[in-house]
């Protein structure tokens, strides 16, 4: 892994954490949506909290598919989940939610899970992969047999 | 259980249901496509964008995740970002870990399962 491709994991994290904060925001000022009127999601889009939550989400998805294009779905989801903190720290100190201990227990386990993910291989490459091989994955990173 | 049990139950499952097909199915188009940075030096960024836009199962991916982000949308206005968001990505952590071993045939280790375990409870316990 270069400095650039944890530079796009740290992007990905941080538009979806606060793409997903401003969707909140914008859907709690619309008030519930009901089942009988769903046309009251598409005019929801145009509102400018969640116009700009789409601006945002826009930006996470490009980050995302370059991620996935050379990192596996099992590597990118967890690596990027520290999002989830930052939502929550975004859910006490903006939108106002209280955040308990077992919140921050929370925190803590997804930071653990990061830090587990991010020191194995990145790729699994299906081209040259064998029983032996999958063995030598396990000890060094897939994508220095990529380059 | 109760009916807003029940429709709390079904708003969650609407979402991670469609994020995993969405997640798996984009995953595999971009295998399918390859590292979009080589593909970039060598075509350009329009080059790298068609061969994204331009396959199958990237447009059924897209599909997917529109359908979760709709009803992502529809949860979010009437419960709170603190269920909806840890209970729903929770579960589509599991659900993605079992699709990516079995559809993507992707080396999902131990270690892989360990910090997906860690993120699955890590994210449960937010909604507390």
């Amino acid at each position: 892994m270069t400095f650039r491709r944890y530079l796009v994991l740290a992007v990905i994290t941080l538009t979806a954490s606060c793409g997903d904060t401003f969707l909140s925001r914008g859907m709690k000022s619309l008030g519930p949506v009901s089942l009988a009127h769903p046309g009251q999601l598409i005019h929801a889009i145009f509102s400018p909290w969640v116009a700009a939550g789409i601006v945002l989400l826009i930006g996470f998805f490009a980050s995302y598919l370059t991620a996935l294009s050379w990192a596996d779905l099992t590597y990118v989801l967890p690596a990027s989940s520290l999002g989830y903190v930052i939502m929550t720290l975004l859910a006490k100190f903006w939108l106002g939610e209280r955040v308990s201990p077992m919140r921050w227990l929370g925190v803590a386990f997804i930071t653990a899970g990061v830090g587990f993910v991010t020191r194995g291989p990145s790729y699994t490459d299906h081209s040259t992969v064998t029983t032996h091989e999958v063995r030598r994955e396990e000890l060094e990173p897939a994508e220095e047999v990529r380059q | 259980m109760t009916n807003t049990v029940l429709a709390t139950t079904a708003m969650i499952l609407s979402i991670v249901v469609t994020a995993t097909a969405g997640d798996i199915l984009t995953a595999s188009a971009m295998r399918q496509v390859g590292d979009l940075d080589v593909i970039r030096q060598r075509s350009g960024i329009a080059g790298a964008a068609a061969a994204v836009v331009t396959n199958g199962r990237f447009g059924l991916g897209v599909i997917c995740l529109a359908l979760s982000f709709f009803s992502l949308l529809f949860a979010f206005s009437h419960r709170d970002l603190s269920l909806i968001g840890p209970a729903a990505t929770s579960l589509t952590f599991v659900t993605n870990a079992l699709a990516a071993k079995f559809f993507l045939r992707e080396n999902v280790d131990h270690r892989r399962w360990t910090a997906a375990i860690f993120v699955c409870i890590g994210v449960a316990l937010l909604a507390f």
